[in-house]
């Protein structure tokens, strides 16, 4: 494993989740996580402390040494909203599959039928997508989508606006109209945890303004999203993400997924990837 | 009627299903199964000291097991009822007992002997192969006739979303035949993992 991919933060456990130390997987090595008087802890399979970082609800570690701090989310500080851990699925894909889809809005009406797209609106209109060099994040902005259902608190279809950002490489964040607040944006993430480079654990995470709807009714809203993306993730090919042209012809609508793998290339960020021999 | 509901359970999710089927709409209340654990809260307890899902209120009425749930919803519709829907409620145990733990232990990591819960699933699969054979053999397409009882209800989710647990579907070409008849039923509803069938079914 190069410093490059051992090097990054990852999300481990849910911080409200954590009880007695668990073992689980990180790049495909054991490790096992825990709490001792309100202190969360991780150690490698040689019983080795690991660095770790508690934020957005969740738990991180790393198994190298991360030359900067876990990114943050300044919007998700914001007085209002509520936070909600959704709890973690776990898919056989690659991490980066998980993020990939993530990213994509054509799929909506397809798999997310009559909740985040519907036919006939199935056109993803130009938007805008760039690597941010000065923090090293991938950002894709003005993404436009007619949504029945954008989100629990939703009344009825709206155009719904998206801002996505890749400020990690197995982590995505994206910012949409909030429905009750219009001025604002509500904050939705996927934090991907590789068990090992086909397998991974996600941990969605939210921060939304919402006064109406019940926690459960906010977790349920989004276990049920992420579970229709499972068996699809699950039966995608080529399991690992081609990092190369060649292999999947993007359109117009896979700017985002262009960018993300162009990106993962450039950093040299190979896990669960795959490469083509030149 | 009020369904104490959650979203990804494959037995909330015969009794959301066989609702809809007969026109009942139902006061859905979501319970944070996971991450949560919520069905397990004094509140909830109070109300099904088993502390398991689903849950039907009807008025004075609460019932907690799926199998009471489907027989309560279709008192009042006998076409939805066959002498042989016991055996079959009792199959659907034994399909929950198997390929639903083998889900719960792949999507949420509930602790399971998973090669025995698969082991199972796949024996349970191919009695229910064998059986809608033969149905198919005497031109019937559902488990106990011409038209869809509370067995098929109850039967259809944990076959269903059989793949979420690692056990593939493919060799059972009359299963999902079946599970294509259920999905065509006018009323029919998805759950995360279980897809509608697409337009292209229903040419205008």
């Amino acid at each position: 494993m190069t410093a490059t991919i051992d090097n990054h933060w990852y999300p481990v456990a849910m911080i409200s989740g954590i009880q007695a130390p668990r073992e689980t997987l990180l790049l495909g090595k054991k490790i096992t996580v825990g709490r001792e008087r309100g202190t969360c802890w991780v150690k490698d399979a040689s019983g080795n402390a690991l660095p770790t970082v508690e934020r957005f609800g969740h738990l991180w570690t790393s198994p190298g040494q991360p030359n900067r701090d876990l990114f943050t989310i300044p919007e998700a500080d914001s007085p209002g909203r509520r936070l909600v851990d959704v709890g973690s699925v776990k898919v056989k894909c690659s991490p980066l599959r998980a993020v990939e889809n993530f990213l994509d809005i054509a799929h909506f009406p397809f798999v997310h039928t009559d909740i985040l797209g519907a036919e006939p609106h199935t056109e993803v209109d130009r938007y805008d997508v760039k690597i941010r060099e000065e923090v090293d994040e991938v950002w894709a902005t003005k993404v436009k989508f007619f949504q029945p259902q954008a989100a629990k608190s939703a009344e009825g279809g709206i155009t719904t606006e998206y801002m996505y950002r890749v400020p990690a490489p197995t982590c995505s964040v994206l910012y949409k109209t909030c429905p009750p607040r219009p001025g604002e944006w509500d904050v939705i993430t996927l934090f991907v945890q590789p068990l090992t480079d086909e397998w991974c654990e996600v941990w969605p995470w939210m921060a939304l303004y919402d006064d109406d709807s019940t926690m459960s009714e906010m977790v349920s809203f989004q276990q049920l999203i992420f579970m229709q993306d499972r068996s699809i993730l699950e039966n995608q090919l080529p399991r690992k993400l081609p990092l190369d042209p060649g292999m999947e012809v993007p359109t117009q609508a896979d700017m985002t997924s262009v960018a993300y793998r162009r990106w993962l290339k450039k950093i040299g960020y190979t896990y669960g990837a795959q490469l083509v021999a030149a | 009627m009020i369904l104490y509901d959650y979203v990804l359970s494959a037995s909330c999710y015969k009794v959301r299903l066989m609702a809809a089927l007969i026109g009942k709409t139902l006061s859905l209340h979501a319970v944070n199964f996971h991450p949560a654990q919520e069905h397990k809260s004094p509140e909830m307890l109070a109300l099904n000291p088993k502390g398991t899902l689903p849950i039907l209120q009807d008025g004075d009425t609460v019932l907690t097991d799926s199998a009471d749930i489907l027989r309560h919803l279709t008192a009042e519709h006998p076409e939805w009822r066959s002498p042989e829907d016991d055996r079959w409620l009792a199959f659907a145990s034994d399909l929950n007992n198997s390929l639903g733990l083998a889900r719960l232990h792949d999507v949420i990591s509930y602790e399971a002997d998973i090669e025995k819960a698969r082991a199972a699933g796949v024996a349970a699969l191919r009695k229910l192969e064998a059986h809608l054979t033969e149905q198919r053999f005497d031109g019937l397409i559902f488990l106990t006739g011409k038209t869809p009882t509370i067995a098929d209800i109850a039967c259809f989710p944990n076959t269903a979303l059989a793949p979420d647990g690692g056990v593939s579907l493919d060799p059972y070409p009359s299963v999902r035949l079946w599970m294509r008849a259920i999905r065509s039923l006018p009323g029919f509803i998805e759950m995360p993992g279980i897809h509608r069938l697409h337009e292209l079914a229903h040419p205008a």
